[in-house]
């Protein structure tokens, strides 16, 4: 039996996925702007598209499923990049910065 | 397949391009410390995340992927970059605890990484026996207009939220800050309103000559 073609085995999917939320969660504990944290927070979304895939794709009876969650996990993406920016903006305004470190007028 | 057996090779070559190219650019995303070169990694990050899904049997996606992620979100993100200043600062604590806190980090991920690869890599993943429709475009439309038609609205109306959202939210603290410099500006100018801006919020007459308008409009006062 001759092994599986690099493309069709599932583990290679899902060693990327891992892989890309092990690199945002890195970079969601290591970066010290609110927009550096947002992209590693889309670093994390992808991950768990790209898993979605992996598994509609080898495992699910019927491949739309994943294909129409993924699409949402997309629209949802942009609706939180949206309304996240527009906080960021507001934030900028208020503080002059957006460094989290000196957001800290809570802080008793 | 078998006349030609190099195109195995060749499929097999653009699967890890595509590969490197995902992982490249979320390792570009993460560790830069310029924030433009951070979204160009998530840029290319998300092409090869397109390329992966092209090889899952789905090229919807991966048009929307680009389309969605490449040509929207990053696109968004380099606006919100020219209307702040967050490159990451210099970090001010001493050297020990930036190693003890990076190496903690990188623990952490490297944990989560190596648990969800043994559980990935050491299943056996066995195909399912029969398939209920082929996956293709017209098969994602007709579920998404019957299966999932009660979602699909209620994304829609998510996104019409969180658009007005937005715009409610980034626009507060600026029609003050605008209302006050144009008052100052009056005020200096002798009762003029300044420029023509708002002139229904500045009192006084229709100047014959417009103030020049202070530089900076968002500056708080």
């Amino acid at each position: 039996m001759t092994p599986l073609p690099i493309n069709d085995r599932p583990e290679m999917y899902l060693t990327v996925a891992a892989l890309l939320l092990a690199i945002g969660i890195y970079g969601l504990l290591r970066r010290r702007t609110l927009i550096g944290m947002l992209i590693s927070g889309e670093l994390i979304f992808s991950a768990a598209s790209l898993n979605f895939m992996a598994f509609n794709r080898f495992k699910a009876p019927d491949p739309t499923v994943g294909q129409v969650f993924v699409l949402f996990i997309m629209g949802l993406a942009a609706a939180e990049i949206a309304i996240a920016l527009s906080i960021i903006i507001a934030v900028y305004r208020n503080y002059r910065s957006v460094k989290t470190r000196e957001l800290s007028e809570l802080n008793g | 397949m078998d006349q030609f057996p190099a195109s195995q090779m060749i499929l097999g070559g653009i699967f890890l391009l595509c590969v490197v190219t995902t992982v490249a650019g979320a390792l570009i995303a993460a560790l830069t410390a310029r924030i433009i070169r951070s979204v160009c990694g998530l840029a290319i990050c998300c092409i090869g995340l397109a390329g992966l899904y092209y090889f899952l049997h789905s090229p919807f996606l991966a048009l929307m992927e680009i389309l969605i992620y490449v040509g929207a979100v990053c696109v968004t993100i380099v606006f919100a970059v020219m209307l702040a200043e967050p490159d990451e600062p210099v970090r001010d604590e001493n050297f020990g605890s930036t190693l003890v806190w990076g190496g903690l980090a990188l623990l952490v991920s490297a944990a989560i990484f190596w648990g969800l690869w043994r559980l990935g890599a050491h299943q056996d993943w066995t195909a399912p026996t029969t398939r209920l429709s082929d996956g293709s475009i017209s098969a994602i439309g007709k579920s998404l207009l019957t299966t999932y038609s009660m979602a699909f609205e209620l994304i829609s109306l998510a996104l019409l939220v969180a658009i007005v959202g937005a715009l409610a939210i980034a626009r507060t603290g600026r029609t003050k800050d605008i209302v006050q410099v144009v008052g100052q500006a009056s005020r200096l100018s002798g009762g003029r309103p300044a420029l023509g801006l708002d002139a229904g919020e500045t009192p006084g007459p229709a100047g014959e000559t417009p103030a020049p308008l202070p530089a900076q409009l968002g500056t708080k006062s």
